[in-house]
């Protein structure tokens, strides 16, 4: 399923399935009498069009940077994860158990631990996902889908009972992490610094799956599955590595969702982070840095959303029928890839 | 009125009893529709999707035209018009089915609630339940055997289907495309063809499916009506091995221990409800772990399946 | 389809003029003197269309639309996240929203970060969290749904064959808690041995879970329910079709059970318009605004066919109560379903103690349930 990601030609293809998508949402958007022209316009004021818009889309963007990496990294080796919603929130349950627990710990120390707990947790998560693939052939999208529900209802679980904050009346939430391993905006912006790792961490994956043995490895395992085995690569440690950096990213993103946002865990990490992650991953056609442009766009089209809604009266559920259309059209397009060049069948 | 009787815990076994058959009708349509299009090897992840607009388009068609059968109806035309779109995208070279299904997953999902949200708030004609329970006095009992005929259509079906794939020409002819695609255009079978038409039939019973939520149980179109019952499906079969009948038995299994958690409740059980609500994932879980060998794969699993790999 | 053309007719602000006679009346010539414009901002968490909890607040913005002055912009589906801060600013930045309501519980946090950001933005929570030391440019206002419960637990005692009462909460929180004991106090006040069987769904809203429910209690001899969720529709119409009896909530649902009907706990969020006319005016406004039937914030909708002359009565007697104050919700001598003492022998809570009912952990005894928080 990995698909050719290093050439200009898959750029163009993108840009065409953009383009295609537009003209269908466009064209779906006048049946119901409105101008299109209008619509878009306002897609654009509401993403990119003031600096109020501008920060709600990196805002918006931010942990999706983190959740692609947990689709995007097992499909470098072939297999199809789609339990970033999942690991989000183990990554959320994380931190929090992490960060109650080294209370008296200097800040910036306990932020670093905070987020790295919750990283760890989201990779083993994902990780028991691939141990479950290579040692008993259990299919890992199903698996990581089933792991979904069965964190959210450990989150509901512990958040009303175990680890409950009881001061709290109006919403069930855990315990609070200390204050001073929260982290706070970049200087002059209201986006927090969880845009700055996430872009870091992208950077660093891109850096690691292209330029690295490592990186090679992880290839040649997702190209061929018999040539890495007679190549002697370590599949069963490729695999579970693979699946636990995904996790980890996944994973941090929800911790920076603690970290950053609300301090404590409940219902409000559950809200799509993982799903929208693997449309980004597949957007971006599984290169890292693409991740980038990719989770910017679609961030932009979340932050509109509202604004749709106020100007034109449409069902909230718009936006969710754009990025359908656009992850249609780029699966379609991904038909025309390598036209010019062979290339081994995905799938 | 009902005159009461306090149950106790026979109340949570006849309520897992009712759950059983209820909740489990649109998992076994789905999981029917389902195991065609992976019997001619395909994968169609996209089916909540397609529950959610088929539930949308039969309250919608209901409500418009005052018939739950108009409704079913266009339920599983939708569904089938989206099976048709997963179909001739997969169908293209190099595209990766459960990428699509994922896609049309987001993609049916918003386009029920786009044009579903004029119909939240009316009331819809229903369909009519067989009243199979009336042999009892007890309300409790009348009501639990109180069973669409949808459950019996899902069960007829299950059992055609079975005996169809083994024993058909048709039945032969899918089962090739999903177990070797060289043979079935060997013999001058189009593939795309085979696995168009099952996709859309799965799409189809899908969509029916989701007319049972909206005009049935629990009979009511808002944007909270599944909670992932075509996503559940999808494991459903892949437990149920791609059998029809056993599909069946699962579904039913699902449907019971769905549930558990609203039962155990009444019975005064109030911690930990949010684990019972886990029960029918942690069970998929369990037994895909138990049936699954790294060695085959996954037993039975149509060869061309992509998720089989 | 009667009943969705008058509902329809509601939302569009068509007739609603016993309202808006009671609310505006007389005054409304000076405010239209001096009222300013000004956009307001409705954010609701569902759809406003849900025959429950977000559609009686789209009743209230559209009542609220119709005064002098008023630009109504709205925003649905805004889930109960950080995301609602963004929400909000954008209506303040993008679209210069000077008023803003806020419909959902859970908002409140995320409005007391975000108020004292703009304080020349009104804000108004449906939640009686507000308390010295909030910003003063917001206010919480909630009516005392208790009471209507009260009024419930009554009818469905009376009407009741088997005396097993049903009520479904969706998450464990105070508000949910203090109608259930209301539910229960009221039953129990016409028919001591009446039991009220509690489940918790965990959700806001989750028609299936909210169906099986139903179901299960009916299957375990309950005769007549009552949700507490954002929208009671399935829970209504499951308990029509079980032909057992219900009572409504947010909203009149009379109309969804013929049969079984019998009265409901309605919200009456008008109070609303009072608000915003005083902050376009200069006017001064309270800061936290709660009552039950005596300030007018609650109401009980019609009776259902089924209900006799005499049940009405008892009902309309008790609310008679409520409005004069010699009725009190809480009042000794009061056990909780752990048979701990709450109250002593000729203790007695007055009906506008908010501090008494946010800390409301448990069930009175007659309710079969735990909150999960003692």
């Amino acid at each position: 399923m990995r698909l050719p990601s290093d050439s200009v030609e898959s750029l163009l293809l993108s840009l065409a399935a953009l383009a295609l998508a537009a003209i269908l949402f466009g064209a779906f958007v006048a049946l119901q009498g409105l101008d299109p022209l209008a619509v878009y316009w306002t897609l654009y004021l509401g993403a990119f069009g003031t600096r109020f818009s501008i920060e709600s889309t990196l805002t918006q963007a931010a942990p999706l940077l983190l959740t692609a990496l947990c689709t995007l990294i097992p499909a470098r080796v072939g297999l199809l994860v789609i339990g970033g919603e999942g690991a989000v929130v183990l990554g959320g349950l994380g931190a929090v158990l992490a960060g109650t627990a080294l209370a008296g710990v200097p800040a910036s120390l306990g932020t670093i631990l905070t987020i790295a707990a919750g990283a760890l947790a989201g990779g083993l998560w994902i990780a028991a996902a691939g141990a479950l693939k290579h040692w008993r052939g259990v299919n890992e999208t199903i698996a990581t889908l089933l792991m979904n529900y069965i964190a959210i209802a450990l989150l509901n679980h512990l958040i009303t009972g175990p680890i409950r904050d009881f001061s709290q009346t109006l919403k069930a939430q855990s315990w609070s992490i200390p204050s001073s391993f929260m982290i706070g905006n970049i200087p002059g912006w209201s986006v927090h610094w969880g845009l700055v790792i996430g872009v870091i961490a992208c950077a660093a994956l891109h850096i690691l799956l292209r330029h690295t043995t490592l990186g090679f490895s992880f290839d040649v395992l997702g190209g061929n599955r018999r040539a890495a085995q007679m190549a002697g690569l370590p599949i069963g440690r490729l695999l579970l590595l693979a699946c636990f950096l995904g996790g980890a990213g996944a994973g941090m993103a929800g911790a920076i969702e603690v970290v950053a946002v609300h301090g404590a865990a409940s219902e409000s990490l559950v809200i799509g982070l993982g799903y929208t992650g693997i449309l980004i991953a597949f957007l971006a056609r599984q290169n890292a840095l693409a991740v980038i442009a990719v989770a910017l766009l679609l961030g932009g089209i979340s932050a509109s959303g509202g604004l749709l809604q106020r100007r034109f009266d449409m069902p909230h559920a718009a936006t969710t029928v754009l990025q359908g259309l656009i992850f249609l059209c780029v699966l379609a397009s991904s038909a025309l890839a390598g036209r010019l060049k062979p290339r081994r069948s995905v799938a | 009125m009902t005159g009461g009787l306090d149950l106790g815990w026979w109340g949570v076994l006849l309520a897992i009893v009712a759950g059983a058959i209820r909740v489990s009708t649109p998992y076994l349509l789905v999981s029917l529709g389902e195991t065609l299009t992976e019997r001619s090897g395909r994968v169609n992840i996209g089916l909540e999707g397609t529950l959610v607009l088929g539930a949308m388009s039969a309250f919608a068609t209901s409500y418009l035209t005052g018939s739950p059968w108009l409704g079913l109806l266009a339920a599983g035309l939708a569904g089938a018009a989206l099976g048709l779109l997963h179909a001739l995208i997969c169908n293209l070279p190099r595209v990766n089915d459960i990428a699509v299904g994922i896609a049309l997953f987001i993609f049916g999902i918003g386009l029920a609630f786009y044009l579903g949200k004029p119909f939240i708030e009316p009331r819809a004609p229903m369909l009519p339940g067989i009243p199979l329970g009336s042999f009892s006095t007890y309300p409790a009992i009348r009501s639990a055997f109180d069973v669409s005929p949808l459950f019996f259509i899902g069960i007829a079906l299950a059992v055609a289907l079975e005996w169809g794939i083994k024993n058909t020409r048709w039945g032969l002819i899918l089962r090739m495309a999903g177990e070797s695609a060289d043979a079935a255009r060997a013999i001058g079978r189009s593939v795309e063809r085979i696995r168009t038409l099952a996709t859309m039939a799965g799409g189809f019973l899908a969509g029916v499916g989701g007319g049972f939520l909206s005009l049935y149980y629990p009979g009511n179109w808002n944007e909270g009506l599944s909670s992932g019952q075509g996503l559940m499906a999808i494991a459903l079969v892949i437990f149920a091995r791609w059998s029809p009948m056993r599909c069946f038995y699962a579904s039913l299994l699902f449907g019971g221990a769905s549930a558990i958690g609203p039962a155990v409740q009444t019975v005064g059980i109030t911690e930990g409800y949010y684990l019972f609500y886990a029960a029918p994932y942690v069970l998929t879980l369990a037994l895909l772990i138990y049936s699954s060998s790294p060695n085959q794969a996954l037993a039975g699993a149509p060869n061309e399946l992509s998720i089989s790999r | 389809m009667s009943d969705v053309l008058s509902r329809r007719s509601v939302l569009t602000g068509a007739a609603n003029v016993v309202g808006a006679a009671g609310l505006l009346g007389a005054p409304s010539r000076l405010w239209a003197q001096g009222a300013k414009p000004i956009t307001v901002g409705f954010i609701y968490a569902a759809t406003r269309n849900d025959y429950g909890w977000n559609q009686a607040h789209a009743v209230a913005a559209r009542r609220i639309a119709q005064l002098p002055g008023v630009k109504l912009i709205e925003q649905e589906r805004v889930p109960e996240t950080a995301e609602v801060e963004r929400v909000m600013e954008s209506m303040i930045q993008l679209d210069g929203a000077k008023a803003l309501f806020p419909t959902s519980f859970g908002f409140w946090p995320f409005i007391q970060k975000i108020a004292p950001k703009y304080p020349d933005v009104l804000f108004v929570h449906a939640g009686g969290l507000w308390k010295e030391g909030d910003p003063k440019n917001t206010i919480g206002y909630r009516g005392y749904m208790e009471e209507p419960h009260y009024l419930c637990g009554i009818a469905a005692a009376m009407m009741s064959k088997t005396g097993k009462l049903g009520f479904i909460g969706s998450k464990p929180l105070y508000f949910i808690f203090n109608n259930c004991n209301g539910f229960t106090l009221g039953a129990r006040a016409v028919r001591p041995d009446a039991t009220v069987q509690v489940v918790i769904t965990g959700d806001w809203d989750n028609p299936v879970k909210e169906a099986e429910t139903v179901n299960a209690l009916v299957d375990q001899g309950v005769d007549v329910i009552v949700a507490n969720v954002d929208s009671p529709k399935v829970a209504v119409e499951t308990a029509e079709r079980r032909g057992i009896m219900s009572c409504g909530y947010h909203t009149d649902l009379s109309a969804l059970a013929p049969k079984g009907f019998l009265t409901g706990a309605e919200w009456n969020w008008a109070k609303g318009g009072d608000f915003v006319k005083a902050w376009q005016t200069g006017g001064t406004y309270p800061n936290l605004y709660r009552g039950g039937f005596r300030q007018e914030m609650v109401a009980l909708s019609p009776f259902g066919k089924a209900v006799p002359q005499n049940v009405q009565d008892t009902v309309l007697k008790a609310r008679q109560g409520f409005i004069d104050d010699t009725l009190k919700l809480y009042k000794g001598p009061l056990k909780d379903n752990k048979g701990t003492q709450v109250l002593a022998a000729g203790q007695e809570i007055s009906n506008t103690d908010n501090g008494f009912k946010l800390n409301v952990k448990w069930l009175v005894e007659g309710a079969i349930g735990s909150t999960g928080l003692q």
